[in-house]
């Protein structure tokens, strides 16, 4: 590494400057124009992925606020979890706006507010984030306090992490 | 990263039993005392009051949660007899006294995650000494200190918004072992059980309901089983409250003690 930097520094400076990222085959990354998310590899997209069976009936997506108030649950939580010094951190390495979209799609498609899920499944979408309990706890509370805000009926909350909540063995890691 | 991470849901670390064990005050439940997670080390203090017709009851202990695994507590009870004492020739006001060492581990399940069906599962092991084995032995008893063992199953079904816990104790206790262990006539262990069931309110208020058998050693005095009506509030993420009516039946020939429960418990 440092002849490495002994030899570039001996180049001479006429010398265009080297795209390391194409030397090194690393692809750049380009926000779709369209959605703002970054291009991910592709998987099988189906409604299993989102972890759950939707509630039966139009209650629950009411009592949410419909499609409206979900992305505003959604988006909220992905804001105060970014945010959060407990769990920033897991964040930082993602793409938020597909984060916010996905994770809006799937509450939506639980709630049976009228949605499909197109993310990718629990397990293989939180693989090797190292996520410990006391992270998706802390996740667990951002979203209790984005449904707060929105004023959702405390037992309807809990329904709604009934149903979230078996998936915790794909979200921590073992 | 803190070894006292903190990050345990709210209440999901339960209130402290008299026995100084995590649970709903009188019912022992399954869970971790203290708010640590998986990787870390919780800590819990408690102080509980009774006040019942005859009797003044007193309690305080620590508790250890490590990994939300397992629970270390140690609970010292101090219960008043006030004018019973004189009727018993102890003396007014003589206070029983006794030492709880325990230990729980959590062999399954978890009381909020994972499959919405299976509970969080315990075992639990109670050593209890009572430090005037001499008064336990006069009322009968056979021996001064005693062990229990106990096995829990608690969950939280986030559907309902209700939990319920049933604990199944083998026990020789009499009075929870205030007044000793067995009997010359009945010297051995007993399965007991313990149940509770509880609404959650907010995220920091819950109510519910609890019933405790035992058993009935003793010839010279009647024991029934307990029963409560609890509220327990989280004040702050680390202290809670818990406020019931209880109802502790007769104890020691003196009938109809029910009465009030207060509890703090501080936890980490």
């Amino acid at each position: 590494m440092f002849l490495l930097a002994a030899a570039l520094l001996m180049q001479p400076a006429t010398e265009p400057p080297v795209d390391w990222d194409k030397e090194f085959g690393v692809e750049e990354k380009v926000r779709d124009p369209a959605t703002g998310e970054l291009p991910v590899d592709p998987y099988v997209q189906t409604n299993r992925n989102a972890g759950a069976t939707p509630f039966a009936g139009s209650a629950m997506a009411a009592g949410f606020g419909g499609q409206d108030g979900i992305r505003r649950i959604a988006n909220r939580t992905v804001e105060l979890s970014e945010a959060d010094p407990r769990i920033g951190e897991i964040f930082k390495a993602h793409d938020m706006v597909r984060l916010k979209r996905t994770l809006f799609e799937q509450f939506c498609y639980i709630l049976n507010a009228g949605c499909d899920y197109s993310g990718r499944d629990i397990a293989s979408s939180h693989k090797e984030m190292g996520v410990r309990m006391r992270d998706m706890n802390a996740l667990v509370e951002n979203l209790q306090t984005a449904m707060r805000e929105e004023k959702i009926a405390f037992a309807a909350q809990n329904r709604f992490l009934g149903k979230l909540a078996p998936m915790s063995g794909d979200v921590v890691a073992r | 990263m803190s070894l006292v991470d903190g990050g345990k849901l709210l209440l999901t670390n339960g209130v402290t039993t008299i026995e100084g064990t995590s649970g709903g005050g009188v019912a022992k439940w399954s869970t971790i005392a203290g708010r640590e997670t998986d990787r870390g080390i919780g800590l819990s203090g408690h102080v509980t009051l009774i006040k019942l017709p005859d009797y003044g009851w007193q309690s305080h202990g620590v508790a250890v949660g490590i990994a939300n695994r397992i629970e270390l507590s140690y609970a010292r009870q101090n219960f008043d007899t006030r004018d019973v004492g004189t009727a018993l020739g102890l003396g007014r006001g003589y206070t029983l006294n006794q030492d709880v060492f325990a230990a729980k581990v959590r062999l399954a399940g978890d009381v909020v995650y994972g499959d919405a069906l299976l509970p969080q599962i315990s075992v639990g092991v109670e050593h209890k000494r009572n430090r005037d084995a001499p008064v336990a032995r006069a009322v009968g008893a056979a021996h001064g200190s005693g062990t229990d063992i106990t096995l829990s199953a608690t969950k939280l079904f986030l559907s309902h918004s209700v939990l319920v816990n049933a604990t199944a104790r083998l026990t020789k206790a009499n009075q929870a072992g205030l007044l000793g262990f067995g009997s010359a006539g009945d010297d051995s262990h007993k399965l007991q059980f313990e149940g509770s069931v509880a609404y959650q309110l907010s995220r920091r208020a819950v109510i519910g309901a609890e019933y405790r058998t035992k058993p009935d050693n003793l010839a010279i005095a009647r024991e029934d089983d307990w029963w409560d009506l609890f509220a327990a509030y989280a004040l702050t993420d680390n202290l809670t409250v818990t406020a019931a009516y209880v109802d502790l039946g007769s104890i020691a020939t003196f009938d109809n003690q029910r009465g009030g429960f207060l509890s703090a418990q501080i936890a980490f």
